[in-house]
């Protein structure tokens, strides 16, 4: 039995919790202010607010230099496309771990985790090279590929966590009631196991929508996502904080909607499920 | 507990999974050890040849080397204290009843969705920029002179943004262990006498212990690969102020196109991350048996 | 039909051996039940019949044909189990109609099935709903509806009723041997509870340590336990185990009497003190202290005037002995 705070306490605690989350967010909320102002109000030493006269230019300037929809609609199929691949892949790997573990499934579990710790630079010039060689460099299929197995042992892990919470017998019930092993998987562990499906699969949609070292050193121009979109920003070109801004909100501006939409599905999904 | 037929079964949906990930890590991990022991630049294609231990002496006597070593384990290190220090303190606060805390969850979850490119750019630029940036303006504002942040203090500057970036996730994390708490227990010391400091320390903080370390595991692996970061603002500098092993290992390969010194360095990198890895493993095994 | 027969199975799990060399066989229609402590390999050997797990070796042969090596699916039976394992994210209907869809049956002949699986078990009203808007009993009936759609060669039970209450377990327990009655289908039922085991069984399998003790209908081991294990196992209060100079008197080295064989007379044999004596209405439970014998419990009618202290005198029913040698095999 949670006890009522008082009134009183509540309220500091309010009072301080909004205070703390504003100044978190504050970054965020003062990039799509700064977005709206001209470049001359955007340097302005006493800045305003939001007391300025509100623009759309900036984004009507970022989209004509450089198009935001061709690199949007890469992030998106680069993203999603690693994603689902990555599911395939870890669904039944992530069964057998949960379901049919032998002595070793910590360890592969480890091991596998640990392939995400090796610095991506010590072989980023051996995969430039295979992408090259194989015609993969600046395309989707091969940023697919590589974004795959950069976060398979995530998924792999996560979809485990989530598939040892269900019941074993569930499954031997499935088995006993003349399912093959494909459709214990497709009809009973996977719809069972939807909202932490669901977790895997947005958090894994945003590691790799902000996933920036492969996806700036593998792309040039035609398969550029949002991040090398982005990064066209970074080098100074004079007053430029507004349009900055600009392309700074367009590219955060759909994985924080898709984020905050699905706020229950990320909350778990953060805690890559390993903790309850 | 299960029969040969599902052990096989299992062996057989496990394979893919593992072998593109042996692959993924052997052939390009096989090839940069090859290439560690070439002189081999990108810029005199042709004239490879074998150079044997060259390319680690050069790394090792590279006195960007040492500073790039301490500045990863200083950025690694500094960004898991504050935030899991920090981390604990949000989770403390959250998980106390409020008004609108469905909102301020909101406010701070914000910054894990933001890409590091972006949120880079907008600190260096919006926020700590010494002339435009608002903390100038700020300063100004309070009759004080502007900090350079990335001049005067580059390392801490993007140990603030990276830890910026990951306190939601430890927030969250140690937020959803908090509520697991066991009310009763925590009760029971209450009747017992024991004060609110005493209750923290001996029974929030040991239950919280689990969700620490996933905090520290998965960030680690994180951090140690943070790039995009430094490469928007301080390219490293000034001087190797705050170059890290990743960042030192990019530039001797991607941009002095010394691809034999930075394989090298790759493996180097590799291996540290191995010591790192078996070390974190360890404490995890402990930890995450359930 | 059903008949199901185990020679010579074997399990070992990592070296262990849980099951050590089992021959059975359970006709056709049987009711039979696995009734043992925990730990004494019951749930394995209903699992190794049910094909979840594999057999170290020996053979398991249902209806004639050789079933050691195919999978679950292929062996024509049916399991409830202990935590029911309905499938959550389905509603009652689909879960009970699910092995008809694997089957491939069509969706009309699914339906009518399962209409009147729902019949029999009271379930129609509930057919929408899901398993976690059941309650614990109703769960457990969709559980068996999901069996019986099958028409299953047999019904496998892993202790189905250890997860409800006193008075629904008695229910459900009717329930189930109606239902017997009325398929004649042969069921294996794993149960630690002895009052399950008498009350449902034709045939009951009294299992230790990974061994068959007695088999036997429910009257034949309360009559006569083979040995000590089944005597102190079967029956409710627990045999009472007399030894030394009065089980030597009567020719035994252990002797054992049921507690509802002795008789409290005013002149017997035994005279004690009454220790614990706890009046249930219909039946009075005394712990006596005999003087020479021992601690033995009784059995007595349903009002006797008895208090803890009282003095007692007891008379063992000699026709009911059950005497057993030192090995602790009956005599």
């Amino acid at each position: 039995m949670a006890r009522e705070a008082t009134k009183g306490r509540k309220a500091v605690t309010t009072l301080v919790a909004w205070g703390i989350g504003l100044v978190i967010f504050f970054p965020i909320l003062w990039t799509v202010l700064t977005s709206f102002k001209t470049e001359v109000e955007a340097v302005n030493p006493h800045p305003s607010f939001l007391f300025f006269d509100w623009t759309f230019e900036n984004y009507r300037t970022v989209n004509e230099r450089s198009d935001y929809f061709v690199h949007f609609a890469n992030s998106s199929a680069i993203a999603l496309g690693s994603t689902l691949l990555g599911l395939i892949i870890a669904i039944p790997a992530a069964w057998s771990m949960a379901f049919v573990p032998g002595k070793r499934t910590k360890d592969l579990l480890m091991w596998m985790l640990s392939t995400k710790m090796m610095p991506a630079v010590g072989v980023l010039v051996p995969i430039y090279m295979l992408a090259r060689d194989s015609g993969l460099l600046d395309t989707r299929t091969g940023l697919i590929i590589v974004l795959t197995l950069v976060n398979l042992p995530i998924i792999v892990w996560m979809l485990y966590t989530y598939f040892k919470e269900i019941p074993g017998e569930i499954l031997e019930a499935a088995r006993m009631d003349g399912a093959t092993l494909s459709s214990e998987i497709l009809y009973v562990l996977t719809p069972m196991a939807v909202p932490g499906i669901a977790s895997t699969l947005l958090l894994n949609i945003i590691l790799a929508w902000n996933e920036s070292f492969w996806t700036l050193n593998l792309t040039a121009a035609n398969a550029a996502p949002l991040t090398a979109f982005i990064a066209s920003y970074s080098s100074p070109e004079g007053l430029f904080y507004a349009k900055l801004s600009a392309a700074s909100t367009m590219a955060i501006a759909p994985i924080l909607i898709l984020g905050w939409f699905s706020q229950k599905q990320l909350v778990r999904g953060l805690t890559f499920g390993a903790v309850k | 507990m299960a029969t040969q037929a599902s052990r096989t079964a299992g062996r057989l949906m496990l394979s893919p999974a593992v072998v593109l990930l042996f692959l993924w890590m052997i052939v390009p991990l096989a090839m940069t050890i090859y290439f560690s022991f070439l002189r081999y630049n990108l810029l005199m294609p042709g004239t490879e040849e074998w150079a044997g231990f060259d390319n680690y002496h050069y790394f090792f006597t590279d006195p960007a080397f040492w500073p790039a070593l301490v500045n990863t384990l200083t950025l690694v290190i500094g960004v898991l204290v504050i935030t899991v220090v920090g981390g604990v303190a949000l989770a403390v606060l959250l998980d106390q009843p409020m008004w609108g805390q469905g909102i301020v969850r909101i406010l701070v979850i914000a910054p894990f969705l933001v890409m590091p490119s972006v949120s880079a750019l907008v600190w260096k630029n919006m926020l700590m920029n010494p002339v435009n940036g608002l903390f100038a303006a700020m300063a100004r504002g309070l009759g004080l002179p502007p900090y350079d942040f990335f001049a005067d203090a580059p390392l801490a500057s993007i140990i603030l943004i990276v830890a910026w970036q990951w306190l939601p996730f430890a927030t969250l994390i140690l937020l959803t262990a908090m509520q697991s708490l066991d009310q009763e227990q925590m009760e029971a010391a209450e009747m017992d006498g024991a004060g609110v400091f005493w209750r923290f320390w001996h029974l929030t903080i040991p239950h919280l212990m689990r969700a620490i370390t996933v905090v520290v595991l998965i960030q680690t692996i994180f951090l140690l690969s943070v790039f995009a970061e430094i490469l928007v603002t301080t390219n490293g500098g000034p001087g190797t102020a705050s170059t890290t092993l990743t960042f030192l290992v990019y530039v001797q390969s991607m941009l002095q196109f010394d691809v034999g010194l930075g394989s090298a360095g790759g493996i180097v990198a590799v291996i540290l991350a191995n010591i790192v890895a078996i070390f974190l493993m360890r404490m995890i095994g402990k930890n995450l048996e359930t | 039909m059903g008949e199901i027969v185990l020679s010579k199975v074997m399990k070992s799990f990592g070296g262990v051996e849980i099951i050590k060399g089992i021959d059975l066989t359970i006709a056709d229609g049987e009711f039979v039940v696995f009734v043992g402590p925990s730990g004494c390999g019951k749930s394995t050997l209903l699992r190794l019949i049910a094909g979840l797990e594999d057999v170290t070796s020996g053979t398991i042969a249902i209806d004639g044909r050789d079933a050691t090596d195919l999978p679950p699916a292929k062996r024509g039976l049916a399991m409830v189990f202990q935590s029911y394992a309905l499938y959550p994210h389905m509603s009652v209907r689909k879960n009970i109609a699910f092995p008809l869809r694997m089957a491939g049956l069509p969706a009309a002949e699914q339906q009518r099935k399962v209409e009147a699986a729902a019949k029999i078990l009271n379930l129609t009203p509930y057919l929408e709903r899901r398993p976690g808007q059941l309650s614990g009993g109703q769960r457990q009936r969709v559980a068996i509806g999901r069996a019986i759609v099958r028409e299953p060669a047999a019904f496998l039970f892993d202790e189905p009723l250890s997860n409800l209450d006193a008075a629904l377990r008695v229910s459900m327990r009717q329930e189930i041997s109606e239902l017997h009655q009325s398929l004649k289908t042969t069921m294996i039922y794993v149960t630690h509870d002895q009052v399950e085991a008498m009350t449902m069984a034709d045939k009951i399998v009294v299992l230790n340590a990974g061994r068959i003790e007695q088999v036997g209908s429910p009257l034949d081991l309360y009559r006569s336990p083979a040995n000590l294990f089944v005597a102190g196992f079967i029956g409710s209060p627990k045999m009472n185990f007399v030894e030394g100079a009065e089980a030597a008197k009567n020719g035994a080295h252990t002797l054992g009497i049921r507690p509802e064989h002795i008789d409290v007379t005013a002149d017997g044999p035994w005279s004690g003190t009454v220790g614990i004596c706890e009046h249930l209405g219909s039946d009075t439970f005394l712990k006596v202290e005999v003087a020479g014998v021992g601690t033995i419990n009784v059995r007595a009618g349903g009002e006797v005037p008895l208090h803890h202290g009282d003095p007692i005198r007891l008379t063992p029913q000699p026709d009911k002995f059950h005497r057993f040698d030192s090995a602790g095999q009956a005599a």
